[in-house]
């Protein structure tokens, strides 16, 4: 059974390791399933929820976690990421933690998973129908860079009232003569609510728009959850004469790969000090080494 | 390939995980038994249990173990067992009369009914190393255990209960009545996000389960300047409350054992436009024995009441980072790897500064 059948199931399979499978209680994980199926429903809002403490620490994926924890199924592949990187060490922390509580299959080929949980980063290679990418969150609230009082963003929010964040992003030009939010950089869904799409680079948003996938944001730290459904539109915010622009690596290309259409890493040589890139996502790179990819 | 790459993170961490548990079990000292933990460094223990949020001291000295004493740590692999345990009743809400105290006092009043109690404080001894705990006598430890216990044998026996001293200053109307307080069905933090303004029991709930370290910096920023209480101890206990939970089929309530808790009730005036003036309450309650945890919290409570400009009067400030868990969660978090978004950043930067991207 994968993820996207086992929402919405009332039978739980059998607890393995000395724990409820998936680690949480049944009515915590139905729990957070509402708050999933809310967040799908209006795309972009963020919806509170009671978040709990997992063996992990807040801040380090608690929020993503109990989503894939709520929502994995005994026959769901799992894929784990963070930087892109499959071996990134908190991935395997997090793969290890989910694969003892669950005994699911993991894997790090993207299009084989059902279910993938990631930091920083949406794969390179574009997701399927009915796969499902879950995205750690650390501060969900876009408009926090503006307004430090939840009560009055939730306000803000409500009133689709974003000019705040318009003069931030117009007295960067101002200043700067360019937008400085590097990532997390803050994008409109389905025309409504400003949605923080996580600290992934800005070279991943257009990934969100019109995706065929189903986006899931935790945020364990703030108890929030939000969604991009399949086919939402995912704007990143742009003034007509200053466009929104992708990270820009000057046609440099992987050492390993050779790609040029990556987003990369920029390593610092030990001996030489010379710099290097290479693929931030180390699956797609790998499958592109082994010439299964173009 | 990549396969090789998963292989060579997990072998890191369990590496790492291997080299810790040297750490602990290095040099010729023996391993420390829960019973010990829990007996000696009792106060570590209901520290932990308090910010946990979880009533266990058997457990909370587990952790202590387990953490190497890092309270934070321990308190937070309690809150993730707490996680896995359903809940199971509502205790129904009651005051705090019948304490079976150990500890009581005032410092509004010289002599107040029933007397000022110090019971266990270190309060007036001086903090000079104690050299003669480097080598235990444990013929010495007997004698002081049985000359302290035939002390006790031969004294009057303490009261069973004492009247509050805030009921006091209510019957003579110098306290203002605080309306709301144990009318609404508790909200429960751990259960529901916390949403602005929240409601009372929501901040209570907060405080209790606050860092004390969090809790003290916040409230001592008040109590210098930059906030307007000036707290007077109304009363100060330390002791045992009657746990009482409702039975699940008959509904009867019955009591099932007691919890050690600290309580402070400050006093503090506050002028109000427009009304008479009268001493205004903040309440503080704690797991265990946390006499500064109490106090902290409750002037935090008389701060947030006032709603005043100061930052320990905005309950969004105070209450979103006082948790100890969440706030040290999220400066770990740093340690993490980010060099996806700082490499966006540094295309940020150099575009800003007219240079070639990825140079």
């Amino acid at each position: 059974m994968l993820a996207r059948e086992w929402i919405g199931r009332k039978e739980r399979p059998v607890a393995s390791h000395g724990h409820n499978f998936g680690f949480i209680d049944e009515g915590s994980k139905r729990e957070v399933r509402r708050a999933i199926l809310k967040a799908v429903a209006i795309p972009g809002y963020q919806v509170p929820f009671g978040s709990r403490e997992l063996p992990i620490a807040r801040g380090w994926g608690t929020g993503g976690l109990q989503i894939t924890l709520s929502i994995i199924g005994p026959d769901d592949v799992l894929k784990v990421i963070d930087q892109g990187a499959d071996d990134s060490v908190n991935a395997v922390s997090i793969r290890r933690f989910v694969q003892t509580v669950t005994g699911v299959r993991t894997t790090t080929a993207t299009r084989e998973s059902s279910l993938i949980q990631t930091r920083h980063r949406i794969p390179e290679e574009p997701l399927g129908p009915g796969q499902i990418l879950v995205l750690q969150v650390p501060i969900p609230e876009p408009l926090r860079l503006v307004e430090p009082s939840e009560a009055q963003t939730r306000r803000m929010h409500a009133e689709a009232d974003y000019g705040l964040m318009w003069l931030h992003l117009y007295e960067d030009i101002v200043r700067f003569r360019e937008i400085t939010i590097a990532s997390r950089y803050p994008v409109l869904v389905n025309g409504r609510y400003m949605m923080d799409p996580s600290p992934v680079p800005r070279w991943d948003l257009p990934r969100l728009h019109l995706a065929e996938a189903l986006f899931l944001f935790g945020a364990g730290r703030e108890k929030r959850i939000y969604a991009v459904p399949p086919w939402t539109r995912v704007e990143p915010l742009e003034f007509a004469d200053h466009r929104f622009r992708v990270e820009d690596f000057g046609g440099r290309r992987c050492a390993h790969c050779g790609a040029t259409d990556t987003y990369l890493d920029e390593l610092v040589d030990d001996a030489t000090g010379e710099r290097t890139h290479s693929c931030s996502d180390t699956s797609y790179c790998g499958k592109r080494r082994d010439g299964r990819a173009g | 390939m990549a396969y090789v790459a998963v292989r060579g993170g997990r072998e890191a961490i369990e590496s790492a995980e291997r080299y810790l548990q040297f750490q602990r079990d290095q040099g010729p000292a023996p391993p420390l038994e829960v019973s010990q933990v829990a007996a000696r460094l009792h106060l570590a223990v209901d520290r932990v249990m308090g910010e946990g949020s979880l009533y266990a001291p058997d457990l909370a000295a587990l952790a202590l173990i387990q953490s190497a004493g890092d309270t934070f740590e321990a308190a937070f692999a309690l809150r993730a067992h707490r996680a896995t345990l359903p809940r199971i009743a509502a205790t129904p809400a009651e005051g705090t009369g019948s304490m079976r105290v150990i500890r009581r006092i005032s410092s509004a009043f010289k002599e107040i009914p029933g007397g000022q109690h110090l019971g266990p404080t270190a309060d007036y001894t001086l903090r000079l190393l104690d050299f003669s705990l480097v080598e235990e006598d444990p013929a010495g430890r007997a004698a002081r255990l049985e000359a302290f216990m035939r002390e006790a044998g031969s004294a009057a026996p303490a009261p069973e209960t004492f009247p509050k001293m805030i009921d006091i200053l209510r019957a003579e109307n110098l306290l203002a009545d605080e309306p709301g307080a144990g009318e609404e069905a508790p909200f429960d933090v751990t259960r529901e996000a916390l949403r602005f303004p929240a409601p009372r029991s929501a901040v209570l709930q907060t405080l209790s389960r606050g860092e004390t370290g969090g809790l003290l910096a916040l409230a001592y920023s008040n109590m210098r300047g930059y906030g307007a209480v000036h707290p007077t101890i109304g009363e100060l206990r330390v002791g045992f409350l009657p746990l009482r939970v409702p039975h699940p089929v008959t509904g009867r309530i019955e009591t099932l054992g007691e919890v050690k808790v600290t309580e402070a009730e400050i006093i503090s005036q506050f002028p109000e436009a427009g009304a008479a003036p009268r001493f205004h309450l903040g309440y503080g309650l704690c797991f265990g024995h946390n006499e500064t945890k109490a106090i902290s919290m409750a002037v935090l409570d008389r701060a947030l009441r006032q709603r005043g400009s100061a930052p320990s009067e905005d309950a969004e400030f105070v209450l979103s980072h006082v948790d100890g868990i969440e706030a040290m969660g999220f400066a770990g978090h740093f340690k993490l790897p980010h060099y996806v978004t700082f490499q966006s950043s540094l295309d940020r930067l150099r575009k800003m500064q007219g240079r070639d991207a990825g140079a």
